[in-house]
């Protein structure tokens, strides 16, 4: 799965952009950010329960229990600032 | 219409473009967001001086495209330009652009306003703040801006 990162989950994660292989336990969105942050180190910093963060999935915005496939992009980002 | 640009704009010369010999259009109401020279994500007082704007390709297009949809269906609209930047800007410098055109005042000023509540907390950009020292921080979003796009979901 393509994985998006922008701000500051950008920088600390280190990559703008990254192809992730999921095991097939991984179906929906709380079970991505739940396989990233097994990962560790910043992955788990930036993922941990006190940050405030927002997922997109399609380019639309997606909650925990939306359904993901391999094909699909995922974003993670926080809150948007802009205007 | 939609424009997402790194490139300054100049509002006269597109408010004139979006008129241009449309008669229908009685009243015409523009928002410009600009670079302002205050800290306000640190404790001291450093003025800003510089922004960098981040942005998602395609989703930032994408809902920008859907908010202007969802006024036009709201509201009975002539025209309607949104136009927001991305990249490095100083203070006083141009980031964002609505511009709402209609028969009637109310419709054009509603929406406008509309147009930058939901604008600020759905279309996915992220303001770097820089401070006169070269540091870079990130702006958090702020609880005012959710309740001002909540007060248009009733």
């Amino acid at each position: 799965m393509k994985i998006l990162y922008f701000a500051w989950l950008r920088t600390k994660i280190g990559c703008a952009e990254e192809e992730i292989e999921l095991p097939d336990t991984v179906k929906t969105v709380a079970d991505v950010l739940e396989h990233l942050r097994s990962k560790g180190g910043a992955y788990a910093d930036c993922l941990s329960a006190d940050k405030v963060i927002r997922v997109a999935l399609n380019q639309d915005y997606a909650k925990d229990d939306d359904a993901v496939k391999a094909t699909d992009e995922f974003a993670i980002f926080p809150p948007v600032t802009g205007g | 219409m939609i424009r997402v640009q790194a490139e300054n704009f100049d509002v006269g010369a597109e408010i004139n473009a979006l008129a241009g010999g449309n008669t229908a259009i009685g009243g015409i109401c523009s928002f410009v967001g600009l670079v302002r020279d205050f800290q306000h994500t640190k404790q001291d007082e450093n003025r800003v001086s510089a922004m960098t704007l981040e942005h998602y390709p395609g989703m930032t297009e994408k809902k920008l495209a859907e908010i202007e949809e969802i006024a036009r269906t709201r509201w009975d609209l002539e025209d309607v330009l949104i136009i927001h930047r991305y990249g490095r800007m100083e203070p006083g410098e141009n980031i964002v652009l609505v511009v709402t055109a209609s028969a009637h005042r109310k419709a054009a000023f509603e929406s406008a306003e509309f147009l930058m509540d939901f604008l600020k907390t759905k279309a996915p950009f992220w303001k770097l703040e820089e401070d006169d020292k070269g540091d870079g921080s990130w702006v958090d979003a702020r609880e005012v801006d959710e309740a001002a796009a909540a007060k248009w979901e009733k």
